[in-house]
């Protein structure tokens, strides 16, 4: 195990390496789905208010 | 057999789609890891020249071509925006910014610490690194130029504009180790001559490519999810979505 740790000698550039994707990959993943919970939550309240009232463009009001 | 390939263009059908296709391809990405780290570290053997530090390599080119890879499906998503005026294929555009920039990040932060031993230096002004660089950049241009325009549509169109600009850089990248004699070495796969490596060696890079495929297209799509949502919440069918999965 520990040899295998040791990469032969290379440890450092090594376990830097994969070390950085892991982490970056595991934040992105943690972040991505934080984004889509969020959005959802967002979504259902507006869902939840009364529906906005769309502009529309309306000839008989128009000068 | 007649299929409506527009039906997917809007994103109210393509939002259930996205989320079967990005749980899919979850999955496939987490054993394609797997298996391929398996070969990177037990099957691979040691190489003759670099011993172990060679096996940055599979995930130092899963990570180069994703970011040269994502910023083509990101430029050919922007040029059907634009062409079409389609607001799906510009939140396409928009998902996969993030992850390619990640990539490209990872790209250049994984061949500092494989040039390191391997050349003697974490860094050189090299042809491939300057323009790796370089796509790192243009990522982060992308991205900002959006936070700047307050209108999504507008972003669209600016981000869309940008992004098939920087699109001449992906060539430069591929071709600088031709083009230029500098420091980084030519490809090591070619699909028109026999691999320059070990066939597991070769098989761990491969699968690991995959993995990184897989990995990618799934995080897009939780991304574009999201960003659907937050484009098109309290639409019509967005309130409908909502009811339903109140009930579900």
């Amino acid at each position: 195990m520990m040899e295998f740790l040791a990469m032969g000698g290379y440890a450092w550039y090594v376990w830097m390496s994969y070390g950085a994707v892991a982490i970056v990959v595991a934040t992105e993943i943690v972040a991505t789905r934080a984004r889509l919970r969020r959005a959802r939550s967002q979504a259902r309240h507006m869902s939840a208010a009364p529906a906005a009232p769309t502009a529309r463009f309306d000839p008989a009001r128009s000068t | 057999m007649t299929m409506n390939w527009f039906k997917y263009a809007s994103p109210s059908s393509f939002y259930p789609l996205a989320g079967r296709i990005g749980a899919a391809c979850a999955v496939a990405a987490a054993a394609l890891t797997v298996a391929g780290l398996y070969l990177a570290f037990v099957v691979a053997p040691t190489d003759a020249t670099q011993g172990e530090s060679y096996r940055i390599i599979f995930i130092h080119v899963p990570t180069a071509w994703m970011a040269m890879f994502i910023y083509l499906v990101m430029a050919g998503w922007s040029a059907l925006a634009l062409g079409f005026n389609t607001r799906l294929s510009a939140m396409m555009a928009q998902a996969l910014a993030p992850t390619g920039a990640l990539m490209a990040l990872l790209a250049l932060w994984t061949g500092a610490f494989w040039g390191r031993p391997a050349w003697g230096t974490y860094w050189a002004w090299d042809a491939r690194m300057t323009s790796t660089l370089i796509l790192l950049f243009l990522y982060l241009g992308v991205i900002a130029l959006r936070h700047a325009i307050a209108d999504a549509r507008r972003a669209d169109r600016a981000c869309a504009v940008l992004a098939l600009v920087g699109a001449i850089n992906v060539p430069i990248i591929y071709f600088s180790v031709r083009w230029w004699n500098t420091l980084h070495q030519g490809s090591t796969v070619s699909l028109t001559s026999a691999p320059k490596m070990a066939a597991t060696m070769l098989a761990g890079m491969l699968v690991m490519t995959l993995a990184a495929w897989c990995y990618a297209i799934a995080i897009a799509l939780v991304r574009v999810r999201a960003i659907i949502l937050e484009r098109e919440g309290g639409s019509a069918w967005t309130r409908e979505l909502m009811a339903a999965e109140a009930t579900a």
